[in-house]
């Protein structure tokens, strides 16, 4: 189903919502991503129904839902602290939204089923959901959600109560869902991987308003406010695929990059089309060929110096002589006094290199 | 224990602390075994304390339920909603626990009485407050009706707003969201409250003497039998009283604490 809000405005106590223009395609993963305070959660409770603008529409499936109450919108809503019914065991929280529907006893058993093995929920369907770890407890959240089949899931902040290795496994089950179910979803995060990781496309949120809407790749390569640029800040982010390696090593190859193209060595159990991201802190620029134990050394060339006052960010094209999208750029983050000791400028042939362990695979 | 004597402040609290302990539970068990079991059995069978234990427990479970049906509502509001002047309806909740409540007796014979204009209206409808039953239980209610409003304010208070959000996203109307989740996750606390309103209710003295000498609840039977016949009469009612309101205390205490987690 498709979402489309046109010239939303909200005023709820401190949040406030200003001109939001969203349009969001059928199946699509759309990621609304903003420091906390944004007004993210406020838009996706607007979205559901939950409040109702002062101005502005809200159409799903080209019908105009605005002054529908939140149990007719047919919505999948999942809260970062999950919000179960402690009172209710997990398989009684699935079956909440079908016993409302009015569903047969036969019927919500099958349903909830069938949602809680596609979810591995099936050994928790008699417990309290007090006993559930986090993890455990988004998942029979996201049951929950989707066991109405809603026309639209909204998620807000589903993976920041949990702890990174959890958080992790939770993100690549969202994906997997909607890759299965191709429900359209609007997740709210302020964590740009995630939003990276899931996201066909990215809003950008700051102060109730939408100041930028894009793939990824725009958000990061062409912030348009100094706001985006330094939300997002200022890092090297890949997508392409794994492939096996020796010596507890995989190699990354970049997309884009060719048959001949670069790969950098890393580390990491998934396989399989993924994205990489190489902290700018990490990245170890030289003039002369590196001689250490850094799996990943490549020569370059200077194509941008940028002084951000403390830090001064060397963008380094490898190949040296490669154009986009065949070459790639990376960007190191060094310190003023090695710039001038290297005396480093634009056009410049340079080395860089970094371990394989500073290469996050997600 | 040792820890309580582990130096002389913690000693010396102790001792003072006691004291208090021991002036509420010295005279509550030297009245509920001052006489057998047999003369209490006795006295429970007596026509007069019989029928004035029943009408109180009646009154005060009336009084009860009528908090309840307005109290829950109230207390919902109270816990949700941001209403302008919310302080004040809150302060008048509590007002009655402040007021003496033998004027508050006076207050409600100013309204309810004979001669006053809601007094009359209700005398139409056959209703009447001065020495009734009807009488007793609105003086019972007005004293103790803060009890179960607080509690069960407290109560919703502690059940997390998204709760409900969330049951409306899976297709709650409002008074399903509010009957399958608010109510059962708030049950608790509105069941202490309304215990611990209608213990109070029955242990109401001053308000109701103004209203309805007679018909006699057990707290002005226990007056009434000092005065007319001194210690010995009014002692073995008043043990059959305390003993009802501590089988009442039990039961608040055997209601288990709040779920662990609420959101």
């Amino acid at each position: 189903m498709s979402l489309q809000v046109t010239d939303l405005w909200l005023d709820l106590g401190e949040f406030h919502l200003r001109e939001v223009n969203l349009e969001v395609v059928p199946g699509e993963y759309f990621v609304i991503l903003g420091p906390t305070g944004a007004g993210k959660t406020v838009l996706l409770e607007t979205i559901a129904g939950l409040h109702f603008p002062r101005r502005g529409h809200i159409f799903l499936n080209g019908a105009d839902v605005t002054r529908v109450p939140p149990e007719r919108r047919s919505i999948g809503f999942v809260y970062q602290d999950y919000a179960l019914f402690p009172h209710l065991s997990v398989a009684e929280n699935i079956a909440f939204g079908l016993r409302l529907r009015g569903m047969g006893q036969k019927a919500v058993a099958e349903r909830v089923d069938e949602i809680s093995r596609r979810l591995s929920l099936h050994s928790l369907l008699q417990r309290r959901p007090e006993t559930l770890s986090g993890g455990e407890a988004q998942r029979v959240a996201l049951a929950r959600a989707l066991a109405i089949e809603p026309s639209i899931l909204l998620l807000d902040e589903p993976l920041s109560a949990l702890d990174p290795q959890t958080r992790e496994e939770l993100q690549r089950e969202l994906a997997r869902l909607h890759r299965e179910l191709g429900t359209t979803t609007v997740h709210v995060t302020h964590d740009f991987e995630e939003a990276v990781a899931l996201a066909n496309r990215i809003a950008v949120m700051n102060q109730g308003q939408i100041v930028q809407v894009g793939s990824p790749e725009e958000i990061f390569r062409r912030p348009e406010s100094e706001f985006v640029a330094r939300f997002v800040g200022v890092r090297n982010i890949f997508r392409g695929e794994i492939f096996p390696g020796d010596g507890g090593y995989r190699w990354f190859a970049l997309e884009g990059a060719g048959r001949q193209g670069l790969r950098i060595a890393v580390l990491t159990d998934l396989s399989g089309s993924v994205h990489a991201s190489i902290r700018p802190e990490d990245v170890v620029l030289s003039r002369e060929p590196l001689h250490s134990s850094m799996r990943n050394s490549f020569r370059g060339r200077v194509v941008g110096i940028l002084d951000r006052g403390a830090l001064i960010y060397v963008t380094v094209r490898v190949p040296p002589d490669g154009v986009p999208p065949g070459a790639t750029d990376f960007v190191c983050a060094i310190t003023r006094p090695s710039l001038e000791e290297m005396g480093l400028e634009e056009g410049g042939e340079v080395f860089i290199a970094f371990k394989a362990s500073a290469v996050h695979i997600f | 224990m040792r820890v309580l004597f582990a130096n002389r402040l913690t000693a010396l609290f102790s001792a003072l602390g006691a004291l208090l302990v021991l002036f509420v539970v010295v005279p509550l068990a030297r009245t509920v075994t001052a006489s057998s079991p047999s003369l209490l059995w006795q006295t429970l069978l007596d026509a007069e304390v019989h029928s004035a234990i029943s009408l109180t427990l009646y009154a005060s479970f009336i009084a009860t339920l009528l908090a309840f049906i307005c109290g829950v509502p109230l207390a919902y509001l109270l816990a949700r909603v941001d209403f302008p002047g919310k302080g004040v309806v809150e302060g008048i909740i509590d007002l009655p626990v402040v007021v003496p409540h033998s004027a508050a007796g006076i207050a409600l014979l100013m309204v309810f009485g004979r001669q006053a204009p809601l007094g009359q209206a209700f005398g139409l409808l056959g209703l009447r407050f001065v020495s009734t039953v009807p009488g007793i239980v609105i003086a019972m209610l007005f004293v103790s009706l803060s009890f179960l409003v607080n509690a069960a304010r407290e109560g919703f208070e502690a059940v997390d707003p998204r709760m409900e959000r969330v049951a409306r996203t899976l297709g709650a109307s409002p008074w399903e969201a509010f009957w399958r989740v608010s109510f059962p996750l708030a049950w608790r606390s509105i069941l202490s409250g309304a215990i611990m309103m209608w213990a109070r209710g029955l242990s109401e003295f001053g308000a109701v003497v103004i209203l309805a000498y007679h018909p006699m609840v057990a707290p002005v039977l226990i007056y009434q039998r000092f005065e007319s016949f001194g210690l010995a009469y009014a002692q073995p009612v008043a043990a059959l009283m305390i003993l009802i309101c501590l089988v009442a205390f039990a039961a608040l205490r055997g209601i288990p604490r709040k779920n662990r987690r609420m959101r």
